[in-house]
Parts: C-alpha cells; structure tokens; sequence
C-alpha cells in the first residue's frame, strides 16, 4: 500500500501543490488540505506522512511561518503530538520549515521554539542555486562555536567519528551522493541558535544539510552561505532522524530541466530522492 | 485603550544600510541611526492579556526583546526620533495578518496598526525633516506621528465620521451651456470634452431630467482614455512632410488599433488564436487539454508617485486580469519590464516633486518582488533600460500568463444569474486617480477624499485559490476583474449585452461613510466580480469560507438591456447600456516630418578592448541578474530556462525564459520580449519592427518555431495632442501591421499608456515613444530548448544574418555621444527565412547554442557567450556575412536585426551548413578553452584581445550599489 502523505497549507503557502506532486512521484498517495478543512476533522491519525511546504504563510506578516505556527498550537498540537509519537514522518521545506522551527516541533518535537529562522544576512529575498553537503559522520570541523573568524580549517579534515551511539536514523539523506545542488529561496533562513543547542545538534548527528562549496567545503563566505546561517545549517533533524527541516526547495529539483544546466551536461535530480526516501522507508520497513 | 509595543533585536547591529541610504541622499556628516518595528494594538483587555498576545505574536523569542507601554508615547518622544505610519485608508497588510490572529486567539475584537520608529545620533531636527521624506517614508502614504496630535487619543480609528447618511444627488446639466459644461467636468475631475459632455447633455434632455452623480460618474469612467483607449480606436488625421515642408502623404484613419495591429491578426488568421482582443487577455492554443493566455499591462503613473505601491498594485492588476479570463485562467509567470532615468543625478538637481530614480528602481522592484513572491508565481523574464527621459515617468510594465482548461475559455452570462463580488472590502482606494490628499491621522480625522493603493498579495492569493477551486467545481459562468472604475467598469461589461441591476449597500465596506457613488467607483484592489446561478450560492460560499475570502451577492442579471443601481432601496442610477458602450469618437491630428539619415562613419582603431568593457559595463547591458534573484522565479516547479543562472559561480544569461505550466505535460512556453525606444528618435516605424524582430529572436534562439509564436504590444507614449507625437504612435503601429502580417505572427493583446509627460519648469519633457513587444511560444517538448551560452571548446562559430553599417542609436554610438547614423532594419528579403531556417537547423539537433544580436552587436553577444560558459572564443571579422564594405567597429557593434551567433559541433558542419543554404551565414571561428575572447581583423591583427576574467569585471561591475 502507498504511503499517505498530508500535505498542509493556508493562506499564503505556495508551493504545494508542486510539493504534492512530488510525493506522487515518489510513490505516496498524497493528500492537499488546507488547515481550515483539517482542524475541524482534527483526522491526522490516517496518514503517515505530514509536510509544510514553502510559501509565505500570511504573507509572512509578523515573521516569517509565525500566525501558521500559532494555529498549528492552537488547533493541532494534539494531533501533531500524537503523529510524531506513532512514528509518523514530518517534513518542513522553507516556509514550512520556519514554522516547524517556531511551532517547536523541531529540534526536539516538545512544541517549545528553541532556535529560529531569522533575516538573511544580505537584508532581502534571495533565490539561487546552492550547494549542499549532505553527509559528516567522517569529517569534523576544527572551528569552534563563537569563533567569528573566516574559518579557513573548516575544510576536509578527515579524522574518525568516534561518538557512534546515538546517532538518528538517516531517513531522509539516504542515498544522496555527499554533495548536492538545490535552489533557496527565502528572506529568513539564517539558522540562529543557543551554542549549547547547536553543540548538542551537532553532536548528535543532527545536521541534516549544511551549505558547501561544490566539494563539499565548508566556508562562510556569501557564495556559499547564503544567508548567514550559524554553522552554515541548512536543514536539521529532530533526534530519531524522522523529522526534517530545511530550507533549500528538494521540489525545484525533481526534474532533470530545474537544474540550470541541464542542456549542457547529465544531472541528476536529487531533489526527488528526498521524497522517494519518505515513501521507501514505509515501502521497505514493512516488507 | 492603545497600547504600544516595541520590538527590540537582544543583540543589536549596526544599520548600516539604513545610513547608507541616508548618507546617499546628500548628508554629509557623521552619525548613527536606528530602526525599530512599532505595532499599536486597540484593546479594552488587561495588561496581561496583551502582553500574552506580544509574547505568542509579535516576538521572536530567539532574537528579539519587547517593550510594552500605553498609548502612542510613553513619554514625549526625544527630538532626534521619529514615529513613521500609514496615512489613513492606506492599506496595511501586517496589521491586517495581526488582527486576523488575535482573532485567532479568541480575543475579542482588537484593531492593530503598525509603525517604524527612527532614533538618530548625529543629526539636527532640521536634517531629520529634510531626509526623512526623502528616504525613509513617503508622505502619499505615511506621515509622521506628531505627539501633540496623539496624546489624548485613545483609539486607532481613523474615521471618526458618521455613518453615511443617503441623500441622493443630482447634477444639472439641462440648463448649462458650454462653459458650464466644462466648469462640470473639470470640477468633478470628469475628464470629459466639450463635445462628449455635449452628447451626454443630449442624452439626458432626451430622457427629460438630469443626471445623477453616480450617473454622470458612470459615463466619465467608462468613457475615459483608461478604460476605452479614445486614441486607438477615435479619428486620426495623418499626413507626412517631407524636408521641404510640402505634404507628401494624406491619410484618415478610422480606428489605429482596427485597423493596424487588430487587422494584422485578422488577416493572419492564425488558428492557434482562440479568443483574441476579446477577454481580459489573449487566448491561445497549449495542447489537447488547455489553452494559455497571456496579458501585459503598464502602472506608470501610480509608480512615479509610491513606487512600492504602484509597482504591487501594477502587478496584482495584470495578475487579476488572468483570473478574469474566460471563466478564470491559473496564473503561471509573471514578466516585467521598467525603463528608469539613470541614477547617478544629485537630490539637488532633482526637479521639485520627483522622487530620486534610485528610490524609484529599489522601490519598483520591490514591489514586483513583495507580490509576485507572495502570489507563488515566478517572475521570469524582464528587462530594464536607461534613459534620462524617464526621471519624471518611469515606465513599469507587468506582464502574467496563465493556462486555462479548453472548456473555461469563454464567458457565459443569462439573464438571471446572480452577480457577486468577491475579495477585499471596498475603501476610498484610488477615487479619481490623482486628486487624492494626504492627511495625518489626529484628533480632527474625519473624512478622507481617496487613498494610494498598496497591495495585499496575500488577500488576492486566497482570492485566487478560492476562485480557482470553485472554476473547477463549475460554479460560476462568467468573471471578470476589478480594475480601472471598480466595479462599476466590471460589472457594466460582465453585463453589457443584458442589462443589470445593483444594490450598492450590499457591498462589504473596510469603514463608514462612503456615499453610494463612491462604492460603485472605488478601485480597492484584489476584488472580482463573477456571475453564477442563484442555486450554486451555497456551494460557492463553502469553499470561500475554507479559504477566509469574502463573497457578497449584490446584483442581478436581467434582460432589459440597462443598467440600474440602488442604494437601500433607493434608485441612483438608470442608464442605457447601448448608450454607456457607444461612446462617440473623436478626430485627432497626426502630422509627420520625415528626416534624412545621414550615414555617420568614424574612424577604426587599433583596439576595440576599451570600447568592449564599456558596452559591457552599460546599464542597458549590464546583467540584471541581481534583480532577478529577488524574484521567486522557480516557484511552481516548472522552470526549463531560467533569464539568468550562475554555474560554478558564472553567471549567464539568457535570451528568453521558457517554462512548463503544465508539470504533466511535456510541452513548455518560451517568453521573449523586444524594446528599444533609442530608435523612436529617428523613426518608430522602425522601432516596432526592431522590437518585434528582437522579441521573435530571442524565442528562436531557445529553440522555438515561429508557427506557434504570438506577440503583444504594449504602447507608452507621449500625449496624443502633440500631432508629432502622434504621428510617432501612428508610425510604430504601422510598423506593427507590416511586419506582423510579414512574420505571419498575430498579437493576440495590447494596451497603450498615453500622456507620459512631465513638466520642469514650465517645460513638457516627453518619454522617447516606448513600444514593448512580448512575445511567446508553445514547444512541444521541453527537451528541445537550447541554451544561449557556449558548451565545448573545439565547436564552430557562425554568425548568421547580413551585418550593415547600422548603427543610428546604437548602444555603441550612444555610448559615444554620436547622434546620426543609419536606423537598422529589418530585411523583409530573409529575415523570415532566416528565422525558419534556424529553426529547422536546431529541430534537427544541429545547434549547440545560440544566442542573438541585439545592444552592442556581435562583440557584446560573444563576450556574454563566452562569460557564460567560461569558454574563450577566436572569431575572423573578414568571415563576417555584410552589405558593402565595413569598417572594424561596423561589424564589431552593429545593430543589425535578425542575426544570431549559433556553436555548431565539427561534425555537424556539412548538415548545418546545408540547412541553412541559400542564406547569409558565415564560419567566423572557433570556441576554445582558454579564457580568452580574441577577433581579427581582417588584417588578421586581433582588435579585440581581452580576458574573460576582465570582460566579466566590467559586466558585473554596474550595479554594485544595489546588490
């Protein structure tokens, strides 16, 4: 059976519709509500799937995903609370990653707003393509929190990823070569955090994306990080790797012509797989 | 009560760029400021209660501290501070979000308003005075709070007016002769001549009493320029002169639209033209299942004013004009296109009363981006120029296509359906354009004349799904936009061949006291009107309700052919629609003196590496990529070629966007447009046929086939009064009949913008006459696009298309200051035939890029190849197709239309070759991998030598101040 997947929207979001494709494509049986239809049925129990997608949530008037965030509490906390405890996957592309950031249903799915989304260094909208790296465990980063230094050390260091114990599931990474293309598109996607919260992300292995360079360097100049974010975060996990949040647009990339130079040589639109992983990991567990 | 919240970041930067901005209007000294965001909440609840609703909604518990007080001031304001907020009947969409979300809360009704407060160190009272309306607010829609004026005040109301009381007024035109005619329509802001105010005289005698107000108002709005284009479609007395004064040419014409750019798509009748100069935008075929359509509008005026505003509500117009169509078509991709005044003139030598160009662009094009971004549409394509004639009417034209299923193409009206409104609430927005006032809000508020309108995208967002879900469920028959006049312009033509009746108290008011006319002629945006039957109400209203848009039955359909509005039950208005819609047509005069081109030559240098970096570093060339990545221009996942993109950190640019509208189809629409108006200065006859051959290039060079192209025109001109100007407006629609019906391509749309005009001085200063023509193309299948950028080092280089010594207002001469020279052409000989032949060659698989000529020429168009790519490029002038002898700079920057630079592989040569047999083409060179663009003279001594790394430097380098 296919997966169900809801995709959630309201007033101001905008790409789910392309966003509801994409988990057809992946093979989910996916749903479109808005959530003024889903907080009278309160029915989340029948779906194994939830994304917000990107958008301007009412218009991202008093901060970005704010006035969607607050009626997820008012209306759906329950729901959600009880989703997440099933084993439900939830997943949060720009906008909606910034309201599952202010919902607090990440990091930690406890419904309290512990790091935030904020204005992009440069002050405005940007849309590009960027680079991701998708991968850590073998790589560490010599640069401490707080350093404000342009961090030249950040760059392939190999050494051994000692700490193997709590790691999350990779659900949603799966497969994904270590560096990958995809396009931004936002005005608040600067990750900010307490460093103790950062320190225990990082730790347990639950940076999901960072911004790279197209080797997979970590470097905080603007090419690469386009908006400032701490630690050059592009996306997290809460702590069973089920839930993800980022910012870059996985559904600009399911198609081979999204990629801005797709006539010139073969790529691959790794976008797709992100989904794909969703549905395979209710696909295959079952088998 | 009032309470006053202050939002303060915990970890304070510096605003640099706020007092960058300041500095750049001409404040020389030393200083710091900052910035807060202010919201003002209207609440009887405890304090605690309000700070519950500041901690859930207004803060960012990560970053961001609050300070709560009472009232406007907490204490008297220091006198380096400032409180800026909207004037009232200004649209403030976050104050909007705010209350929909207190309501969220379940707290009773609470009225929000937000403000900006400015502290500055550094800098007197009087400094403060003279920069605060120059940068941080403009003072059409916001003000300054003053503390005296608010202190007592304990409530955000804005109108502390009465309720509107019904007193039905009359004008008397029965009695009054000409001059009184006229005293009518000037002091009513009627716009209305002698002799149509005689006709609407006759009229009424007829009828045996006099008009009402709402009467009277009714015929100006419909009869105006804006709504029914007087000049395209009235009496044109044209003749020419030749240098000598003698008349040469004598012509009447009777209708310029019918009978130039309307009749060259009649007599093209193209079938894949559906429903053309019909609807609220032309309808053309897609595939099996859908139709696109594709509309381009101008909102010049209001721009110049409230750039922000102008440019938002420019945009949300077009937009409605794609729900408007047929039964209502999804908006897929937005275009724009703005031609500004160069910005490097001081705020001192600004005329009075004329913002600065520079917060002319940042605000338009925030603007686009602020509502394009938040409607999820993509804005894919545009252009900017530069010309000084623009500093007191900047053009700003909005283009959205949409796709619409076959069945949903066309409108149907029965007498007795149902006419709703649906969308925002009706203010004062935009009665009579221009005569609106600003006022502070304070203690003696009570009435206000008209408001600039700013957008709310989020209010035509849901407006738009809810539309397009009830489209879906065949709720409704007919629909058509609010714009220009209101709803008395929409609902008068969604009704005009049956007749209609409409109680005007029934439409939902954002605040009291407006009279029965002003509602009828509001222009508050992101409203709707459709028609349906009686019993789809019900339905209708469930999916609004979902959606929280507003939907309000306030007519009715019948069958008596005229138009009757109520007030409480009161008639204000009955007219007759044969008489509302035959507007008489007035004779305009048109006179054209011909002048000689003269053939300005210069001579040759040894390098041209100079003159390349200064094209390139020209705003008109310049790469507008930093634009473009303000605009969400992915969104809706359909983007096939992107206007620009950067690969391994280079940027290239594209001729054309192309886009899939439909993620489940294969076949993708590529959008191009043309403008030059450099060329109007010597014939715009020429000027029409340069945009429309460069619109059409930059299709071909993306892969597309002419037979399944259309184009639109978009006219902004001077005032028609002008018989020189005229004529001007006359020559580039004949420009537009003959090489429309030459191309064999229609235009399936168009509007014109007249009067842009402005005055220093006691001088009219006129815009050069402006033609914009868009133009799209349906492929079959996406994969057949083909990039503009060079691909592999070892391909060939042809250069296709004759080059002529024509370089008359060429980027090149301009650059140099040279006035004269030879206009450029376009040769009816093969231009279509060069355009088929490339267009087979690159069916067939034989091109591996292409890209056109246009600004610059051949130098420009190599250079941006190779930038793009990062692939060097050797090239032979002597190889070069031309007519006659050309001197090295002639081939270099030409502007002759029809040609393209087009990379073949090798062994593709003898196939591609052959294809294009029989037309001008030649081999000029080869792409090679080292970063390098070098041409040869025919002398075979390199005139351009230049690296790409310093190419690209001068390219990128124009517009630093704005990324």
């Amino acid at each position: 059976m296919k997966p169900k997947a809801l995709i959630l929207r309201t007033a101001g979001i905008n790409c789910d519709k392309e966003t509801t494709l994409a988990f057809e494509l992946a093979g989910a049986e996916a749903s479109l509500r808005h959530i003024n239809y889903v907080k009278e049925a309160k029915s989340l129990s029948r779906y194994q799937i939830i994304c917000f997608p990107g958008g301007f949530s009412y218009g991202d008037d008093l901060g970005a995903g704010k006035i969607f965030s607050l009626e997820l509490l008012l209306w759906l906390k329950d729901e959600l609370k009880a989703f997440i405890g099933k084993g439900g996957l939830v997943l949060g592309i720009c906008n909606g990653f910034q309201v599952m950031v202010k919902t607090g249903i990440l990091p930690d799915a406890d419904f309290r707003q512990k790091v935030t989304l904020s204005f992009n260094d440069c002050g405005r909208f940007v849309d590009r393509w960027i680079y991701l790296k998708t991968k850590e465990e073998v790589r560490q980063f010599v640069k401490q929190i707080g350093e404000t230094s342009p961090s030249a050390g950040w760059r392939g260091r190999r050494t051994r990823d000692e700490k193997k114990e709590t790691k999350p599931e990779k659900i949603w990474t799966k497969g994904l070569p270590e560096v990958i293309r995809l396009p931004i598109a936002h005005g608040e996607g600067k990750f900010l955090a307490p460093q103790k919260i950062v320190k225990e992300l990082e730790a347990a292995g639950r940076i999901a994306f960072r911004y790279c360079d197209d080797v997979g360097g970590i470097e905080e100049s603007e090419t690469v990080n386009p908006n400032g974010s701490l630690r050059n975060i592009a996306g997290i996990t809460d702590a069973t790797g089920r839930i993800l949040g980022l910012m870059p647009h996985p559904e600009r990339c399911m198609f081979e012509h999204q990629i801005p130079d797709w006539h010139k040589k073969k790529t691959v639109p790794w976008g797709l797989r992100i989904f794909q992983n969703a549905v395979n990991y209710f696909l295959l567990r079952k088998k | 009560m009032v309470h006053r919240v202050d939002i303060i970041p915990k970890k304070e930067s510096r605003h640099t760029g706020l007092i960058n901005q300041i500095k750049d209007s001409g404040i020389g000294k030393i200083f710091e400021a900052s910035c807060r965001t202010v919201y003002f909440i209207e609440s009887n609840l405890p304090e605690n209660k309000i700070e519950e609703i500041v901690i859930r909604l207004l803060i960012d518990p990560v970053t961001e501290n609050y300070i709560l007080a009472r009232g406007f001031f907490a204490a008297p304001p220091q006198i380096n501070e400032i409180l800026v907020t909207h004037n009232p009947g200004v649209c403030d969409p976050v104050a909007l979000s705010l209350e929909k979300a207190i309501k969220d809360l379940n707290v009773p009704v609470a009225t929000a308003r937000t403000a900006r407060w400015y502290k500055f160190d550094g800098l007197s009272v009087r400094d403060i005075e003279k920069l605060a309306p120059r940068v941080l607010y403009n003072p059409l829609i916001e003000h300054v709070l003053d503390y005296n004026k608010v202190k007592n005040l304990s409530t955000l109301s804005e109108f502390a007016g009465k309720d509107y009381c019904f007193e039905l007024r009359s004008v008397d035109i029965l009695s009054a002769d000409d001059n009184r005619l006229m005293e009518i329509s000037k002091q009513g802001c009627l716009s209305l001549s002698l002799e149509e105010m005689r006709i609407i005289k006759g009229y009424f005698t007829a009828r045996q009493n006099n008009p009402t107000d709402c009467e009277l108002e009714t015929i100006a709005t419909l009869w105006s320029e804006h709504c029914c284009h007087k000049t395209f479609r009235g009496i044109i007395e044209y003749e020419e002169r030749d240098e000598s004064g003698a008349v040469v040419k004598k012509e009447t014409i009777n209708g310029l639209l019918k009978s130039t750019v309307m009749q060259a798509t009649n007599e093209i009748s193209h079938k894949g033209c559906v429903s053309v100069f019909h609807d609220n935008s032309g309808i053309v075929d897609f595939d099996a299942k859908n139709n696109i359509c594709f509309k381009v509008e101008t909102h010049n005026h209001p721009s110049s004013l409230e750039p922000y505003g102008g440019a938002s509500t420019g945009i949300g117009g077009v937009i409605r004009d794609i729900l408007g169509t047929g039964c209502g078509a999804k908006p897929f991709a937005n275009t724009d296109v703005f031609c500004f005044a160069p910005w490097d003139i001081s705020y001192d030598d600004l005329p009075k009363g004329l913002l600065h160009p520079k917060r002319i662009i940042k605000g338009v094009i925030g603007g686009v981006r602020d509502y394009g971004n938040r409607m999820g549409i993509p804005t894919v394509a545009g252009a900017v120029l530069f010309d000084r004639r623009f500093l007191g009417n900047p053009l700003v034209y909005c283009g959205t296509l949409g796709i619409l299923p076959k069945n949903k193409s066309f409108k149907k009206v029965d007498i007795d359906d149902v006419v709703v409104l649906c969308g925002a609430k009706t203010g004062r927005d935009g009665i009579h354009g221009a005569t609106f006032s600003s006022r502070e809000l304070d203690e003696q508020t009570v009435a206000l004349n008209s408001a600039v309108q700013i957008g709310n995208a989020i209010e035509e967002k849901k407006l738009t799904e809810a539309l397009l879900c009830s489209r879906d469920k065949n709720l409704f028959n007919a629909i058509t936009d609010c714009g220009a006049g209101g709803i008395s312009s929409a609902i008068t033509e969604i009704a005009s061949e049956h007749g209609v009746e409409v109680e005007l108290d029934k439409v939902p008011l954002k605040y009291r006291g407006l009279s029965y006319t002003e509602i009828w002629i509001s222009e508050s945006q992101e409203r709707m009107v459709f028609t349906t039957k009686e019993e789809n109400i019900t339905a209708l209203k469930e999916i609004f309700d979902e959606e929280d848009v507003e939907m309000t039955v306030v007519g009715k359909v019948t069958g008596d052919h005229r138009l009757r509005l109520f007030y409480s039950g009161n008639k204000v208005a009955e007219l007759d629609m044969d008489f509302i819609f035959n507007l008489p047509k007035l004779a305009k005069k048109a006179a054209w003196q011909i002048k000689k081109e003269e053939d300005t030559k210069v001579g040759d240098k040894k390098s041209y590496n100079k003159d390349l970096l200064a094209l390139l570093a020209s705003p008109n060339i310049s790469p507008k990529d930093w634009i473009l990545r303000q605009y969400d221009h992915e969104v809706q996942a359909g983007s096939v070629l992107k206007s620009m993109a950067e690969t391994g950190g280079r940027l290239g640019v594209s001729d054309a966007a192309v886009v899939r509208p439909d993620l489940k189809s294969r076949k993708a629409v590529v959008i191009g447009m043309g403008i030059n108006p450099f060329y109007s200065d010597i014939d715009p006859y020429w000027t029409a046929a340069l945009a429309i051959d460069e619109a059409l290039r930059n299709l071909i060079s993306c892969g597309a086939d002419l037979r399944r192209t259309y184009i639109l025109d978009n006219f902004c001109w001077g005032s028609p009064q002008d018989p020189e100007t005229l004529a001007g407006l006359v020559r580039a629609s004949k420009g537009c009949y003959d090489f429309s019906t030459y191309f064999k391509i229609p235009f399936i749309s168009g509007k014109d913008s007249l009067y842009n005009e402005y005055s220093v001085e006691g001088k009219d200063i006129a815009i050069p006459g402006t033609l914009l023509i868009s133009a799209i193309s349906v492929i079959d299948d996406w994969q057949e696009v083909s990039g503009n950028n060079f691909t592999q080092r070892g391909n060939l280089i042809y250069l296709v298309g004759k080059t002529k010594p024509e370089l008359g207002a060429s980027q090149y001469f301009r650059n140099a200051g040279i006035t004269g020279g030879i206009v450029p052409k376009v040769d009816k000989a093969d231009a279509y035939d060069i355009f088929t032949g490339l267009s087979r060659a690159a069916k067939k698989g034989l091109v591996a890029s292409c890209h056109d000529l246009s600004e610059g020429g051949m130098a420009v168009a190599l250079a941006e190849m190779c930038m793009g790519s990062g692939l060097g490029a050797n090239v032979f002038l002597a190889e070069a197709p031309v007519s006659g002898k050309l001197l090295d700079y002639e081939v270099l920057f030409s502007e002759s239309p029809t040609r393209f630079i087009v990379e073949v592989v090798k062994r593709d040569k003898k196939d591609f070759e052959k294809t294009l047999k029989g037309l001008p083409f030649g081999l000029i060179g080869c792409v090679d991998d080292k970063p390098d663009l070098m041409i040869y003279n025919k002398n075979s001594k390199p005139v351009v030598n230049e690296s790409l790394a310093k190419l690209r430097k001068a390219w990128t380098g124009t517009f630093k101040e704005f990324q």
